[in-house]
């Protein structure tokens, strides 16, 4: 399946790009994320401390053992601070 | 009701916009603002927090809080006003505005929106400084604010 990946904060920074489209047989959220660390040293290191990255699967906060089926946009970013 | 959900770049006045918060609604005997401001960093030398959002899912996540805020305290309107981009110490970040029957809803319900929009409303912080630019990092502290509700 085809997703659409975003990038916010320094997880964008670190990999380099804010979005793009990857092609992935992952059947959750961890999976994909296995995929993205062993493409290249910059995905691996933006992924290196898991605790340090949260992910909404269509605009949704999700888990990291959430399904991707039927996703078509997930997004991986650092703890929010907003207000 | 629908609250009033605006993420917008552009500065915006804290009056102007509780300026007609719960009119026409019945019943409304309190109205309650909070006005966040950029502050600088201790002894100064902050020159602009540069804030990036996620469009569309921030629009989301903000709505579903505020729903949530309406509904637990019988609001009769609800303002949320975030800012995105870069700015300067002193200006006006965001704002929450909350009108109830009293005030002890419009207050809960205004703190309820701010423990929330600051851990679950995808906005990340990035402080640029004389020195470069680092990441605003999540308190854990926030996180457990979220507990008491």
């Amino acid at each position: 399946m085809t997703v659409d990946v975003l990038y916010f904060a320094w997880l964008r920074e670190r990999i380099g790009v804010p979005r793009e489209r990857i092609e992935t047989s992952a059947p959750d959220v961890a999976g994909l994320v296995e995929e993205l660390r062993a493409r290249e040293e910059r995905y691996a290191l933006a992924f290196s401390d898991l605790s340090a990255v949260r992910v909404a699967l269509d605009q949704e906060l999700a888990t990291l053992d959430a399904p991707l089926a039927g996703v078509r946009e997930v997004a991986f970013f650092p703890p929010m601070t907003g207000g | 009701m629908t609250p009033h959900i605006r993420v917008q770049s552009e500065p915006f006045s804290p009056g102007e916009a509780l300026e007609g918060i719960g009119a026409g609604a019945a019943g409304v005997g309190a109205i309650v603002s909070f006005t966040g401001i950029v502050r600088d960093l201790p002894g100064g030398g902050l020159l602009r927090m540069e804030i990036e959002h996620y469009p569309g899912m921030t629009e989301r996540a903000i709505g579903e809080i505020a729903d949530q805020a309406v509904s637990r305290w019988g609001l009769a309107d609800c303002l949320v006003i975030h800012r995105y981009g870069a700015l300067l110490p002193g200006e006006t970040i965001m704002m929450v505005g909350t009108a109830a029957p009293h005030r002890a809803d419009a207050f809960a319900a205004a703190e309820f929106l701010m423990d929330y929009l600051k851990s679950r409303a995808p906005f990340w912080k990035r402080e640029v400084t004389q020195e470069g630019a680092r990441w605003v990092e999540a308190l854990d502290e926030d996180e457990a604010a979220l507990g008491r509700w």
